[in-house]
């Protein structure tokens, strides 16, 4: 995740203060980790520092005076080639739930309870995310942001059920054997 | 969202006891338990022929069970003579399948204004009732449309009013959503629970999709004709790692 093109994005519509990005990044991606106030700042500096950004006066309407940004050509050309960059699909495979699994299996653990207990959990999760999405009056990036991790938990429990499956022949043939 | 706290302590609106059910040789249903609260929307998972389907049909009293016991309001099913039993599913009970079974021939709004004409309500009057579902599910405009005409999410909100029309106290849903993509399915889904939950209607909802069964409050699992799991919404909200 590229805080910094992030940021690059929500300036694209016109200079902004710190305190104004942080919260349209939060409106934008409802589901996400909320941008911490330090690390909007941080990130602010270092646009400026690489000729991507450059601060453009200052505002006070009723309350502190706050700094303001805008995107320079740079930074424009900077955000439309990471925006049309593809994403490496699936370069590496960590993950979680993976890992507990193979490390229950290498440790003679129980690896088919812990996979009925994520398998649970991840329904749990899922409905509250559906409830969450059907809620008259969603807004589109809450149903976005909703489609996007349901899609990601049901991948996730595809797999889990595709793995319980295979357990059940391995024990199956380790039993026979 | 339903309120499923106090569920242990009221009656079931459907209990099923040791269902067994065996089609020729084969074993559909092993014993299987289950119990569905008035306005609850259960959704029974599992792979294909795990016995959902069987399942449906058990509750619903489409097939009486070869052992165990279906009570429905404190009545047994499957000891209900034939004709009470088919009177009980046609007041109490709507069926929504994954082909939705609308009658080619009638339009949108003959097909729904059907079960009232069954039970003996005027023509004018069941074709405005029929008209108000049709809204209610969001096909207002193709009333007079035949179900060939209609795109599959159309016609399974279409077969959704049908199950509905008559204020059933319990929907079985089997697989509704299969034929349709995820959009289309998305509207289905929205439309029936939405439904269910303002007209208080139970809702048992057959279903090997995860993203369907999460409109539930509730999943049971089956695998081989018994329950594997059960998983509801009353353990409250997940700690999600920040």
């Amino acid at each position: 995740m590229s805080t910094r093109h992030i940021l690059l994005g929500l300036l694209a519509s016109g200079p902004s203060h710190g305190y104004d990005l942080k919260r349209r990044h939060d409106e934008r991606f409802p589901q996400a980790r909320p941008l911490a106030y330090g690390q909007v700042y941080t990130t602010l500096q270092r646009l400026v520092r690489d000729g991507l950004a450059e601060v453009d006066g200052t505002e006070a309407e009723s309350g502190p005076e706050r700094t303001m940004y805008r995107s320079t050509d740079e930074g424009a050309r900077e955000l439309a080639k990471w925006a049309g960059e593809i994403a490496p699909p699936a370069p590496f495979v960590t993950n979680e739930i993976f890992a507990k699994l193979v490390v229950s299996i290498l440790a003679d653990g129980d690896p088919a309870a812990y996979l009925r207990a994520q398998r649970a959990a991840h329904m749990a999760r899922m409905r509250e995310l559906t409830a969450l999405k059907t809620t008259p009056g969603s807004d589109l990036a809450t149903v976005l942001s909703a489609d996007y991790a349901l899609n990601h938990l049901d991948a996730d429990l595809r797999w889990m059920n595709t793995t319980a499956a295979r357990l059940n022949t391995l024990t199956a043939e380790v039993d026979a054997a | 969202m339903s309120d499923i706290s106090n569920k242990e302590t009221t009656v079931p609106l459907l209990a099923a006891r040791g269902l067994v059910k065996e089609h020729g040789r084969t074993r559909a249903l092993r014993g299987v338990s289950l119990e569905l609260g008035a306005g609850e929307i259960l959704a029974v998972t599992g792979a294909s022929g795990s016995g959902k389907s069987t399942l449906l049909h058990c509750l619903a009293g489409i097939v009486r069970p070869d052992e165990g016991s279906v009570a429905y309001a404190g009545k047994r099913l499957d000891q209900l003579p034939e004709k009470q039993l088919s009177e009980l599913r046609r007041t109490d009970f709507g069926v929504v399948f994954q082909f939705g079974q609308l009658i080619p021939e009638l339009t949108a709004v003959d097909n729904v204004a059907l079960p009232l004409l069954l039970a003996g309500t005027p023509r004018l009057q069941a074709r405005a009732r029929a008209g108000e579902w049709l809204e209610r599910f969001g096909v207002r405009g193709q009333e007079e449309q035949r179900p060939g005409e209609m795109s599959g999410g159309q016609a399974q909100r279409v077969s959704l009013a049908r199950a509905l029309v008559t204020g059933p106290k319990v929907v079985f849903a089997d697989e509704p959503t299969g034929a349709l993509d995820s959009l289309a399915s998305e509207q289905v889904m929205a439309a029936l629970v939405h439904t269910a939950r303002e007209s208080g209607t139970a809702v048992l909802l057959i279903t090997h999709d995860a993203q369907i069964a999460a409109y539930a409050d509730r999943e049971v699992t089956l695998k081989d004709g018994v329950v594997v799991s059960e998983a509801d919404a009353s353990a409250g909200s997940l700690e999600v790692s920040r």
